[in-house]
């Protein structure tokens, strides 16, 4: 499965995705400019992203630590997750999403 | 300037899980060691992020959450006293002619050691700022995202923002001192100990305190000084009168000064090499997630390894000239002694 990360510089990328692994590990795995710096733990902010339209909907809804982390973001939008947050499967074969400004490494708008 | 001036073996820097261990590993070889971590207690990332999210890939611990392996860690090293020094950040690092090192803290105290074990993780650990526009002119002047001083909520009226523990502590705490109080939170259950949510309801019941369900909007105020905080609530836009704004929205890992020490870094990390896990510079070393090497994996236990290794090479550098015989802590009398158990 294959899925499409446009990172913050605004270049595209088409990244080979495993079903059963988190969306975040996949776009750390192939070296994106994502912190992640809790590892997937649902504890940060740092692996915001976009998702686009589409995809958003067939996503099961963030929990409320999720939402009270999305919320501490400058850069939340109505189409935000966490990355990490999202399971990939079947479903999920191409999928868009867009790196947050927010998730990149010693970025200063954690 | 009035500084403190301490003289230790070892200062590590970071008082999380690898750091802990260290501890061990370098105590079995008598030496002595000094930890400075910049949060408030021990165990990194494990006490701060995830303190109740288990962790399953500890060897011999099945499953061991962020704080038990903490409280573990402090429970095994507790034999070789080490001295922790916390809410304090290592600014500079130098080595001097001698060979040795001189550190100083942005809590005006200066460490002279021998060797220098840098255990930050992923860097250390800032407030984070909140999503407000134009928030910065306000900082540290009437916006604070600590209360180092009681004093200065005496009589202000005060704004505190947020669900967790921090929120809900400077709530009980600075509520006796200050003209008013309104706690914000966008919902109505906390992330906190629930004596003091109970406690805050009761004094929201008592009217002592208010608390909006809501977010943080937009502040007002002219020269650092806030004068309203917008509060934007199902029922629309309210400002709060306040003079005081202290927003706990969590905190995030910053690499900070370590990018400033002449180490040579890949990618934000410190590169070592893996016999003795040193650093570009001979004496410091770089142990747990913030180092690099090929094939290096961020996990707790290969930090453990790593520290093991790195202890043998310091022992070298804080006792040269002594021969070093490797033992087990099985069947050395010596190692049982120093860890009070014979």
């Amino acid at each position: 499965m294959k899925i499409h990360v446009t990172d913050q510089s605004g270049v595209e990328h088409e990244l080979e995705g495993l079903d059963g692994w988190r969306t975040m590990e996949v776009i750390r795995d192939w070296g994106l400019n994502i912190k992640a710096e809790c590892g997937g733990a649902c504890s940060c902010a740092t692996c915001h992203v976009y998702v686009e339209d589409g995809w958003f909907d067939k996503l099961p809804p963030p929990s409320d630590d999720e939402e009270d982390l999305l919320y501490s973001t400058l850069d939340k939008k109505p189409n935000s997750r966490l990355s990490c947050q999202i399971l990939l499967s079947d479903e999920l074969d191409g999928m868009r999403v867009t790196l947050a400004p927010s998730a990149a490494k010693d970025s200063e708008a954690a | 300037m009035s500084q403190n001036e301490i003289v230790t073996d070892v200062v590590i820097i970071g008082a999380g899980p690898v750091g802990l261990f260290a501890v061990f590993e370098l105590g079995l070889l008598d030496i002595k060691c000094h930890l400075i971590d910049i949060l408030d207690r021990p165990g990194g990332q494990c006490a701060e992020l995830y303190p109740e999210k288990p962790i399953y890939d500890i060897p011999a611990f099945p499953m061991v959450t962020g704080q038990g392996l903490t409280d573990n860690l402090m429970q095994q090293i507790a034999p070789f006293g080490p001295e922790f020094h916390f809410n304090r950040m290592v600014t500079k690092l130098e080595k001097l002619e001698d060979g040795s090192f001189r550190l100083e803290t942005d809590a005006d105290e200066v460490f002279l050691c021998k060797a220098v074990v840098v255990a930050a993780g992923g860097g250390s650990f800032q407030p984070k700022r909140p999503p407000v526009e134009g928030i910065e002119e306000y900082e540290n002047k009437s916006v604070f995202y600590a209360v180092r001083k009681m004093d200065d909520f005496r009589d202000q009226d005060v704004v505190i923002v947020g669900g967790g523990d921090s929120a809900l502590d400077w709530t009980l705490n600075l509520q006796p001192i200050v003209r008013s109080l309104t706690l914000v939170h966008r919902r109505d259950a906390f992330k906190a100990a629930p004596a003091s949510v109970n406690k805050m309801k009761e004094l929201v019941m008592e009217g002592k305190i208010s608390f909006l369900l809501g977010q943080i909007g937009k502040l007002e105020g002219k020269d650092g000084q806030i004068d309203h905080v917008h509060i934007t609530m199902d029922s629309g836009d309210l400002a709060v009168p306040a003079t005081r704004l202290l927003p706990f929205f969590g905190l995030t890992m910053k690499l900070g000064p370590v990018a400033d020490w002449g180490l040579e870094l890949n990618d934000n990390l410190i590169t070592v090499d893996t016999e003795k896990f040193q650093s570009s510079i001979p004496g410091i070393f770089a142990i747990g997630d913030i180092n690099h090497y090929p094939g290096k994996l961020k996990l707790i236990l290969s930090g453990f390894h790593e520290a093991a290794l790195m202890a043998q090479a310091a022992k070298a550098i804080v006792s040269p000239g002594e021969r070093v015989v490797f033992q087990y802590t099985t069947s050395s009398t010596k190692l049982q002694k120093k860890l009070g158990v014979v």
